[in-house]
Protein backbone atom coordinates (compact mmCIF):
# COMPACT_ATOMS: atom_id res chain seq x y z
CA UNK A 1 0.00 0.00 0.00
CA UNK A 2 1.24 3.66 -1.13
CA UNK A 3 0.91 6.10 1.50
CA UNK A 4 1.98 9.45 1.62
CA UNK A 5 4.11 10.64 4.50
CA UNK A 6 2.66 12.77 7.60
CA UNK A 7 1.22 16.33 6.17
CA UNK A 8 -1.09 18.81 7.99
CA UNK A 9 -3.88 19.48 6.02
CA UNK A 10 -5.87 22.87 5.36
CA UNK A 11 -8.37 24.34 2.81
CA UNK A 12 -8.37 27.82 1.64
CA UNK A 13 -11.18 29.68 1.36
CA UNK A 14 -10.02 32.14 -1.04
CA UNK A 15 -6.81 33.02 -2.92
CA UNK A 16 -5.62 35.39 -0.21
CA UNK A 17 -5.96 32.40 2.14
CA UNK A 18 -4.44 30.47 0.31
CA UNK A 19 -1.41 32.49 0.45
CA UNK A 20 -1.75 33.06 3.98
CA UNK A 21 -1.69 29.53 4.94
CA UNK A 22 1.40 29.03 2.46
CA UNK A 23 3.22 31.65 4.64
CA UNK A 24 1.58 30.40 7.99
CA UNK A 25 3.16 26.76 7.19
CA UNK A 26 6.10 27.59 5.92
CA UNK A 27 8.37 27.00 3.01
CA UNK A 28 7.68 23.03 3.01
CA UNK A 29 4.13 23.51 2.45
CA UNK A 30 2.99 22.61 -0.83
CA UNK A 31 -0.51 23.84 -2.88
CA UNK A 32 -2.06 20.63 -4.11
CA UNK A 33 -5.28 21.16 -6.89
CA UNK A 34 -5.98 18.31 -8.90
CA UNK A 35 -3.45 16.13 -7.00
CA UNK A 36 -2.86 13.77 -10.07
CA UNK A 37 0.76 14.44 -10.43
CA UNK A 38 1.53 15.87 -6.39
CA UNK A 39 -0.25 12.35 -4.86
CA UNK A 40 1.22 10.11 -6.69
CA UNK A 41 4.85 11.67 -5.83
CA UNK A 42 3.86 11.72 -2.26
CA UNK A 43 2.77 8.16 -2.19
CA UNK A 44 6.08 7.06 -3.51
CA UNK A 45 7.80 9.82 -0.91
CA UNK A 46 9.74 11.54 -3.59
CA UNK A 47 7.98 14.18 -2.55
CA UNK A 48 7.27 14.97 1.20
CA UNK A 49 5.71 18.23 2.02
CA UNK A 50 5.13 19.01 5.81
CA UNK A 51 1.58 20.62 4.66
CA UNK A 52 -0.65 20.65 1.79
CA UNK A 53 -3.17 23.94 1.45
CA UNK A 54 -6.01 22.43 -1.04
CA UNK A 55 -7.52 24.99 -3.65
CA UNK A 56 -10.07 22.81 -5.21
CA UNK A 57 -12.75 25.05 -3.45
CA UNK A 58 -11.76 28.04 -5.01
CA UNK A 59 -14.37 28.56 -7.56
CA UNK A 60 -13.25 32.13 -8.50
CA UNK A 61 -10.57 30.01 -10.46
CA UNK A 62 -12.55 28.38 -12.47
CA UNK A 63 -13.31 30.12 -15.80
CA UNK A 64 -13.06 30.49 -19.37
CA UNK A 65 -13.86 34.07 -20.24
CA UNK A 66 -13.72 35.50 -23.86
CA UNK A 67 -12.29 39.17 -23.35
CA UNK A 68 -12.49 40.40 -27.07
CA UNK A 69 -8.43 40.99 -27.48
CA UNK A 70 -7.56 37.65 -24.86
CA UNK A 71 -9.08 34.71 -23.77
CA UNK A 72 -8.74 34.53 -19.86
CA UNK A 73 -8.69 30.89 -18.21
CA UNK A 74 -8.97 30.40 -14.36
CA UNK A 75 -5.69 28.08 -13.14
CA UNK A 76 -8.39 25.87 -11.70
CA UNK A 77 -10.19 25.52 -14.86
CA UNK A 78 -9.92 21.03 -15.32
CA UNK A 79 -8.79 19.48 -18.36
CA UNK A 80 -12.65 18.27 -19.17
CA UNK A 81 -13.20 21.86 -18.93
CA UNK A 82 -11.03 22.89 -21.75
CA UNK A 83 -12.08 19.79 -23.94
CA UNK A 84 -15.21 20.92 -24.10
CA UNK A 85 -15.19 24.74 -23.44
CA UNK A 86 -17.13 26.62 -26.79
CA UNK A 87 -14.65 29.67 -26.30
CA UNK A 88 -11.42 27.30 -26.77
CA UNK A 89 -13.01 25.31 -29.74
CA UNK A 90 -13.60 28.23 -31.75
CA UNK A 91 -10.37 30.18 -30.47
CA UNK A 92 -7.97 28.20 -30.05
CA UNK A 93 -8.90 24.70 -30.91
CA UNK A 94 -5.12 23.44 -29.60
CA UNK A 95 -6.69 22.80 -26.66
CA UNK A 96 -8.86 20.47 -27.14
CA UNK A 97 -6.11 18.54 -29.42
CA UNK A 98 -3.81 18.62 -26.35
CA UNK A 99 -6.41 17.77 -23.82
CA UNK A 100 -7.87 14.86 -25.06
CA UNK A 101 -4.57 13.20 -24.92
CA UNK A 102 -3.47 14.07 -21.21
CA UNK A 103 -3.84 11.16 -19.48
CA UNK A 104 -7.45 9.63 -19.68
CA UNK A 105 -11.03 10.60 -18.79
CA UNK A 106 -11.24 10.03 -15.07
CA UNK A 107 -7.82 12.02 -14.84
CA UNK A 108 -9.49 14.82 -16.63
CA UNK A 109 -11.82 15.31 -14.36
CA UNK A 110 -9.38 16.34 -11.15
CA UNK A 111 -6.49 17.88 -13.65
CA UNK A 112 -6.24 21.23 -13.77
CA UNK A 113 -4.38 23.19 -16.25
CA UNK A 114 -2.26 25.56 -13.27
CA UNK A 115 -1.43 22.23 -11.84
CA UNK A 116 -0.17 21.31 -15.31
CA UNK A 117 1.75 24.33 -15.16
CA UNK A 118 3.17 24.81 -12.16
CA UNK A 119 4.18 21.04 -11.96
CA UNK A 120 6.25 21.29 -15.22
CA UNK A 121 6.53 17.60 -15.92
CA UNK A 122 8.89 17.58 -19.05
CA UNK A 123 6.10 14.88 -20.89
CA UNK A 124 3.37 17.37 -19.84
CA UNK A 125 1.51 18.80 -22.78
CA UNK A 126 -0.29 22.04 -21.43
CA UNK A 127 3.11 24.18 -21.09
CA UNK A 128 3.64 23.17 -24.55
CA UNK A 129 0.07 24.79 -25.52
CA UNK A 130 0.46 27.99 -23.42
CA UNK A 131 4.18 28.59 -24.84
CA UNK A 132 3.22 28.60 -28.80
CA UNK A 133 0.16 30.75 -28.14
CA UNK A 134 1.76 33.51 -25.99
CA UNK A 135 0.19 32.78 -23.21
CA UNK A 136 0.67 35.22 -20.32
CA UNK A 137 0.79 34.02 -16.95
CA UNK A 138 -0.68 35.76 -13.62
CA UNK A 139 0.59 34.94 -10.30
CA UNK A 140 -0.90 36.40 -7.10
CA UNK A 141 1.37 36.50 -3.90
CA UNK A 142 1.57 38.31 -0.68
CA UNK A 143 2.35 41.76 -2.30
CA UNK A 144 -0.22 41.07 -5.05
CA UNK A 145 0.14 40.11 -8.97
CA UNK A 146 2.86 40.17 -11.32
CA UNK A 147 2.29 39.02 -15.27
CA UNK A 148 4.99 36.83 -16.93
CA UNK A 149 5.41 35.59 -20.44
CA UNK A 150 5.82 32.23 -20.62
CA UNK A 151 9.19 31.94 -21.16
CA UNK A 152 10.23 33.37 -17.97
CA UNK A 153 7.58 31.57 -16.14
CA UNK A 154 8.57 28.16 -17.89
CA UNK A 155 12.20 27.56 -16.57
CA UNK A 156 12.82 23.74 -17.01
CA UNK A 157 11.57 20.17 -16.14
CA UNK A 158 9.63 20.81 -12.95
CA UNK A 159 10.94 24.68 -12.26
CA UNK A 160 9.17 27.66 -12.62
CA UNK A 161 9.48 31.40 -11.50
CA UNK A 162 6.26 30.89 -9.13
CA UNK A 163 7.56 31.68 -5.61
CA UNK A 164 6.92 29.40 -2.49
CA UNK A 165 4.18 31.77 -1.69
CA UNK A 166 2.78 32.94 -4.77
CA UNK A 167 -0.67 30.93 -6.45
CA UNK A 168 -0.86 30.98 -10.57
CA UNK A 169 -4.48 32.37 -10.29
CA UNK A 170 -5.40 32.94 -14.67
CA UNK A 171 -3.82 32.48 -18.28
CA UNK A 172 -4.52 35.03 -20.93
CA UNK A 173 -4.11 34.06 -24.08
CA UNK A 174 -3.93 36.66 -26.60
CA UNK A 175 -6.57 36.25 -29.74
CA UNK A 176 -4.77 37.27 -33.14
CA UNK A 177 -6.79 37.65 -36.30
CA UNK A 178 -6.70 34.73 -39.02
CA UNK A 179 -5.23 32.20 -36.61
CA UNK A 180 -5.16 29.02 -36.00
CA UNK A 181 -3.32 26.15 -33.89
CA UNK A 182 -3.01 21.99 -33.50
CA UNK A 183 -1.25 19.57 -31.51
CA UNK A 184 -0.48 16.23 -31.97
CA UNK A 185 0.76 13.51 -29.60
CA UNK A 186 2.41 9.97 -30.03
CA UNK A 187 1.70 7.92 -26.92
CA UNK A 188 2.72 4.24 -26.23
CA UNK A 189 -0.80 3.55 -24.88
CA UNK A 190 -4.05 5.76 -24.01
CA UNK A 191 -3.19 7.47 -20.79
CA UNK A 192 0.60 7.40 -21.13
CA UNK A 193 2.88 10.30 -21.19
CA UNK A 194 4.10 11.44 -24.71
CA UNK A 195 6.87 9.59 -26.12
CA UNK A 196 7.00 13.11 -28.31
CA UNK A 197 4.50 16.06 -29.04
CA UNK A 198 4.45 18.95 -31.04
CA UNK A 199 1.63 22.56 -31.18
CA UNK A 200 1.82 24.83 -33.52
CA UNK A 201 -0.30 28.08 -33.35
CA UNK A 202 -0.07 30.52 -36.21
CA UNK A 203 -2.04 33.84 -37.47
CA UNK A 204 -1.82 34.92 -41.02
CA UNK A 205 -1.66 38.57 -42.70
CA UNK A 206 -4.07 39.93 -44.86
CA UNK A 207 -2.28 38.53 -48.21
CA UNK A 208 -2.05 34.99 -46.65
CA UNK A 209 1.59 34.79 -45.82
CA UNK A 210 2.28 33.67 -42.27
CA UNK A 211 2.65 36.58 -40.08
CA UNK A 212 3.15 34.76 -36.59
CA UNK A 213 3.70 31.52 -35.82
CA UNK A 214 4.82 29.62 -32.27
CA UNK A 215 6.33 26.01 -32.37
CA UNK A 216 6.53 24.03 -28.89
CA UNK A 217 7.16 20.51 -28.53
CA UNK A 218 6.78 18.39 -25.49
CA UNK A 219 9.04 15.45 -24.14
CA UNK A 220 11.83 15.83 -26.10
CA UNK A 221 14.02 17.82 -24.17
CA UNK A 222 13.12 21.75 -26.13
CA UNK A 223 11.91 23.77 -23.43
CA UNK A 224 11.77 27.43 -25.29
CA UNK A 225 10.53 27.33 -29.34
CA UNK A 226 12.89 26.98 -31.86
CA UNK A 227 13.96 29.98 -33.23
CA UNK A 228 15.24 28.95 -36.40
CA UNK A 229 12.17 27.07 -37.73
CA UNK A 230 9.45 30.26 -36.45
CA UNK A 231 11.85 32.35 -38.70
CA UNK A 232 12.17 30.35 -41.37
CA UNK A 233 8.05 30.79 -41.45
CA UNK A 234 7.25 34.31 -40.38
CA UNK A 235 6.86 36.53 -43.64
CA UNK A 236 6.64 33.55 -45.93
CA UNK A 237 3.90 32.03 -47.87
CA UNK A 238 2.96 28.35 -46.81
CA UNK A 239 4.06 25.54 -48.81
CA UNK A 240 4.40 22.49 -48.34
CA UNK A 241 8.08 22.57 -49.06
CA UNK A 242 8.46 25.74 -46.54
CA UNK A 243 6.44 23.53 -44.05
CA UNK A 244 9.01 20.82 -44.11
CA UNK A 245 12.04 22.42 -44.18
CA UNK A 246 10.98 24.46 -41.00
CA UNK A 247 10.01 21.05 -39.24
CA UNK A 248 13.70 19.74 -39.88
CA UNK A 249 14.98 22.71 -38.43
CA UNK A 250 12.54 21.50 -35.53
CA UNK A 251 13.97 18.37 -35.16
CA UNK A 252 17.15 19.99 -35.26
CA UNK A 253 16.87 21.89 -32.36
CA UNK A 254 15.27 19.28 -29.94
CA UNK A 255 17.58 17.33 -27.65
CA UNK A 256 16.01 14.36 -26.70
CA UNK A 257 16.94 11.47 -24.42
CA UNK A 258 16.66 7.20 -25.16
CA UNK A 259 14.25 6.23 -22.32
CA UNK A 260 11.57 3.78 -21.89
CA UNK A 261 9.78 5.03 -24.65
CA UNK A 262 11.88 4.97 -26.95
CA UNK A 263 15.23 6.12 -28.90
CA UNK A 264 16.27 9.79 -28.81
CA UNK A 265 16.71 9.32 -32.94
CA UNK A 266 12.55 7.75 -33.04
CA UNK A 267 11.55 10.95 -30.84
CA UNK A 268 13.64 13.32 -33.31
CA UNK A 269 11.75 11.78 -36.08
CA UNK A 270 8.36 12.04 -34.52
CA UNK A 271 9.32 15.66 -33.54
CA UNK A 272 10.06 16.29 -37.63
CA UNK A 273 6.87 14.80 -38.58
CA UNK A 274 4.21 15.74 -35.89
CA UNK A 275 5.85 19.33 -35.99
CA UNK A 276 4.79 18.90 -40.28
CA UNK A 277 1.49 17.70 -38.79
CA UNK A 278 0.80 20.75 -36.54
CA UNK A 279 2.14 23.28 -38.73
CA UNK A 280 -0.13 22.42 -41.63
CA UNK A 281 -3.21 21.66 -39.47
CA UNK A 282 -3.16 24.89 -37.67
CA UNK A 283 -2.71 27.04 -41.10
CA UNK A 284 -5.77 24.97 -42.69
CA UNK A 285 -7.40 26.09 -39.22
CA UNK A 286 -6.20 29.57 -40.05
CA UNK A 287 -7.69 29.63 -43.27
CA UNK A 288 -11.22 28.42 -42.44
CA UNK A 289 -11.29 30.91 -39.51
CA UNK A 290 -11.08 33.58 -41.96
CA UNK A 291 -14.54 33.34 -43.92
CA UNK B 1 -7.26 14.88 12.33
CA UNK B 2 -9.46 16.23 10.00
CA UNK B 3 -13.29 16.38 10.18
CA UNK B 4 -14.79 15.62 6.98
CA UNK B 5 -18.71 15.73 6.48
CA UNK B 6 -19.44 13.25 2.99
CA UNK B 7 -22.79 12.36 1.00
CA UNK B 8 -21.89 8.80 0.38
CA UNK B 9 -24.82 7.08 -2.22
CA UNK B 10 -26.92 9.38 -0.38
CA UNK B 11 -26.40 9.42 3.01
CA UNK B 12 -24.13 12.10 5.17
CA UNK B 13 -21.09 10.30 6.93
CA UNK B 14 -18.98 12.25 9.60
CA UNK B 15 -15.97 10.74 10.76
CA UNK B 16 -12.27 12.24 11.76
CA UNK B 17 -9.54 11.25 9.13
CA UNK B 18 -5.88 11.56 8.84
CA UNK B 19 -5.72 13.60 6.14
CA UNK B 20 -3.40 11.26 3.92
CA UNK B 21 -5.88 8.86 3.61
CA UNK B 22 -7.16 8.03 0.33
CA UNK B 23 -10.88 8.04 -0.71
CA UNK B 24 -10.71 4.40 -1.47
CA UNK B 25 -9.27 3.16 1.33
CA UNK B 26 -11.60 5.48 3.35
CA UNK B 27 -14.06 3.95 1.74
CA UNK B 28 -12.95 0.50 2.20
CA UNK B 29 -11.19 0.58 5.58
CA UNK B 30 -13.07 2.88 7.81
CA UNK B 31 -16.34 2.49 6.22
CA UNK B 32 -16.52 -1.59 4.85
CA UNK B 33 -17.46 -0.48 1.59
CA UNK B 34 -15.56 -3.34 -0.03
CA UNK B 35 -17.27 -2.84 -3.54
CA UNK B 36 -15.09 -0.09 -4.50
CA UNK B 37 -11.83 -2.26 -5.01
CA UNK B 38 -8.19 -1.15 -4.75
CA UNK B 39 -6.47 -1.94 -7.56
CA UNK B 40 -3.07 -0.48 -8.85
CA UNK B 41 -2.74 2.36 -6.61
CA UNK B 42 -0.92 4.72 -9.34
CA UNK B 43 -3.48 5.84 -11.06
CA UNK B 44 -3.62 3.46 -13.89
CA UNK B 45 -6.11 1.26 -13.94
CA UNK B 46 -9.07 2.54 -12.91
CA UNK B 47 -11.18 -0.15 -10.44
CA UNK B 48 -11.50 2.04 -7.83
CA UNK B 49 -13.62 4.07 -9.84
CA UNK B 50 -16.16 6.37 -8.17
CA UNK B 51 -18.50 9.17 -8.57
CA UNK B 52 -17.32 12.36 -7.13
CA UNK B 53 -20.44 14.94 -7.45
CA UNK B 54 -21.68 12.82 -10.48
CA UNK B 55 -17.98 12.69 -12.57
CA UNK B 56 -15.89 9.41 -12.39
CA UNK B 57 -12.69 9.80 -10.25
CA UNK B 58 -9.85 7.19 -9.53
CA UNK B 59 -10.03 7.13 -5.55
CA UNK B 60 -6.22 6.43 -5.43
CA UNK B 61 -5.19 9.85 -5.95
CA UNK B 62 -8.13 11.56 -4.13
CA UNK B 63 -7.60 12.04 -0.38
CA UNK B 64 -10.87 11.57 1.30
CA UNK B 65 -10.21 15.16 3.36
CA UNK B 66 -10.51 16.26 -0.01
CA UNK B 67 -14.55 15.02 -0.23
CA UNK B 68 -15.69 17.06 2.39
CA UNK B 69 -18.56 18.88 1.64
CA UNK B 70 -19.42 16.76 -1.65
CA UNK B 71 -21.20 13.77 -2.67
CA UNK B 72 -19.73 10.21 -3.89
CA UNK B 73 -21.40 7.46 -5.49
CA UNK B 74 -19.82 4.07 -5.13
CA UNK B 75 -20.89 0.76 -6.61
CA UNK B 76 -23.47 0.04 -4.13
CA UNK B 77 -25.01 2.95 -4.52
CA UNK B 78 -26.29 1.90 -8.37
CA UNK B 79 -28.75 -0.66 -6.90
CA UNK B 80 -31.92 1.27 -5.70
CA UNK B 81 -34.57 -0.73 -3.68
CA UNK B 82 -33.73 -4.07 -4.70
CA UNK B 83 -33.73 -3.34 -8.01
CA UNK B 84 -30.27 -3.34 -10.14
CA UNK B 85 -29.48 -0.78 -12.08
CA UNK B 86 -29.85 -1.48 -15.83
CA UNK B 87 -26.24 -0.98 -16.15
CA UNK B 88 -25.50 -3.66 -13.89
CA UNK B 89 -28.18 -5.41 -15.74
CA UNK B 90 -26.36 -4.92 -19.01
CA UNK B 91 -23.28 -6.76 -17.41
CA UNK B 92 -25.22 -9.39 -16.68
CA UNK B 93 -26.71 -9.79 -20.12
CA UNK B 94 -24.09 -9.20 -22.18
CA UNK B 95 -21.38 -11.34 -19.95
CA UNK B 96 -19.78 -7.91 -19.20
CA UNK B 97 -17.74 -9.38 -16.27
CA UNK B 98 -15.04 -12.24 -16.08
CA UNK B 99 -12.92 -12.04 -13.08
CA UNK B 100 -15.03 -9.22 -12.22
CA UNK B 101 -12.25 -6.91 -10.80
CA UNK B 102 -12.32 -4.07 -12.72
CA UNK B 103 -16.10 -4.60 -13.13
CA UNK B 104 -16.81 -1.44 -10.13
CA UNK B 105 -15.29 0.79 -12.29
CA UNK B 106 -16.29 -0.06 -15.24
CA UNK B 107 -20.40 0.06 -13.80
CA UNK B 108 -19.86 3.52 -12.28
CA UNK B 109 -17.93 5.14 -15.02
CA UNK B 110 -20.95 3.54 -17.54
CA UNK B 111 -23.45 5.02 -15.18
CA UNK B 112 -21.84 8.38 -15.56
CA UNK B 113 -21.70 8.14 -19.24
CA UNK B 114 -24.71 7.33 -20.12
CA UNK B 115 -26.48 9.91 -16.94
CA UNK B 116 -24.56 12.57 -19.72
CA UNK B 117 -24.81 11.14 -22.67
CA UNK B 118 -28.06 8.67 -22.77
CA UNK B 119 -27.07 7.75 -26.78
CA UNK B 120 -23.94 7.12 -27.09
CA UNK B 121 -21.56 5.86 -30.01
CA UNK B 122 -19.34 2.83 -29.33
CA UNK B 123 -16.61 4.94 -30.07
CA UNK B 124 -17.94 7.45 -27.14
CA UNK B 125 -18.00 4.21 -24.65
CA UNK B 126 -14.62 2.88 -25.14
CA UNK B 127 -13.50 6.65 -24.91
CA UNK B 128 -15.35 6.87 -21.37
CA UNK B 129 -13.62 3.66 -20.10
CA UNK B 130 -10.18 4.48 -21.96
CA UNK B 131 -8.53 4.95 -18.39
CA UNK B 132 -9.60 1.57 -16.84
CA UNK B 133 -7.78 -1.75 -17.62
CA UNK B 134 -9.63 -5.01 -18.10
CA UNK B 135 -7.14 -7.72 -17.50
CA UNK B 136 -9.10 -10.38 -18.80
CA UNK B 137 -9.18 -8.05 -21.73
CA UNK B 138 -13.30 -8.37 -22.26
CA UNK B 139 -13.69 -4.88 -23.71
CA UNK B 140 -16.19 -6.27 -26.51
CA UNK B 141 -18.22 -7.58 -23.76
CA UNK B 142 -18.05 -4.62 -21.70
CA UNK B 143 -18.85 -2.40 -24.35
CA UNK B 144 -21.61 -4.62 -25.29
CA UNK B 145 -22.98 -4.10 -21.74
CA UNK B 146 -23.14 -0.63 -21.69
CA UNK B 147 -24.60 -0.63 -24.88
CA UNK B 148 -27.33 -2.63 -23.38
CA UNK B 149 -28.09 0.12 -20.57
CA UNK B 150 -28.26 2.37 -23.01
CA UNK B 151 -30.51 0.86 -24.74
CA UNK B 152 -32.54 0.12 -21.40
CA UNK B 153 -33.09 2.73 -20.04
CA UNK B 154 -35.92 1.57 -17.46
CA UNK B 155 -33.88 -2.22 -17.17
CA UNK B 156 -35.51 -5.40 -16.62
CA UNK B 157 -38.33 -4.91 -14.28
CA UNK B 158 -40.76 -8.27 -13.56
CA UNK B 159 -38.69 -10.21 -14.86
CA UNK B 160 -39.39 -8.80 -18.68
CA UNK B 161 -36.80 -5.79 -20.57
CA UNK B 162 -38.36 -3.15 -21.96
CA UNK B 163 -36.15 -2.28 -25.05
CA UNK B 164 -36.83 1.45 -26.04
CA UNK B 165 -38.83 2.28 -28.14
CA UNK B 166 -36.72 3.29 -31.69
CA UNK B 167 -38.26 5.34 -34.07
CA UNK B 168 -38.54 3.57 -37.42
Amino acid sequence: MQISAPFDYARATSVDDAIALLDRFGEESRLIAGGHSLLPMMKLRLARPEALVDINELAELSYIRDEGDHVSIGAMTRHHELIESPVLAQRFPIFADAGRVIADPLVRNRGTIGGSLCQADPGEDLTAVCIVLDTVVVLRGPSGERTLTMAEFHRGPYETAAEHNEILVELRVPVRPRSGSAYEKVERRVGDYAVAASGAAVSLAEDGSIAEIGIGLAAVGLDDRPAQAEAALRGQHPSDELIASAAKLTADAVDPIDDLRGTAEYKRHLAEELTKRVIALAIARAKGAQS
Amino acid sequence: MTHISVEINGQRVEREVDPRVLLVHFLRDDLGMTGTHWGCDTTNCGTCAVLLDGRPVKSCTVLAVMADGHAVRTVEGLEVGGELDPIQQGFMEEHGLQCGFCTPGMLVTGRALLDANPHPSEGEIREAISGQICRCTGYATIVRSIQWAADHPAGITNGQAEKEEVPA
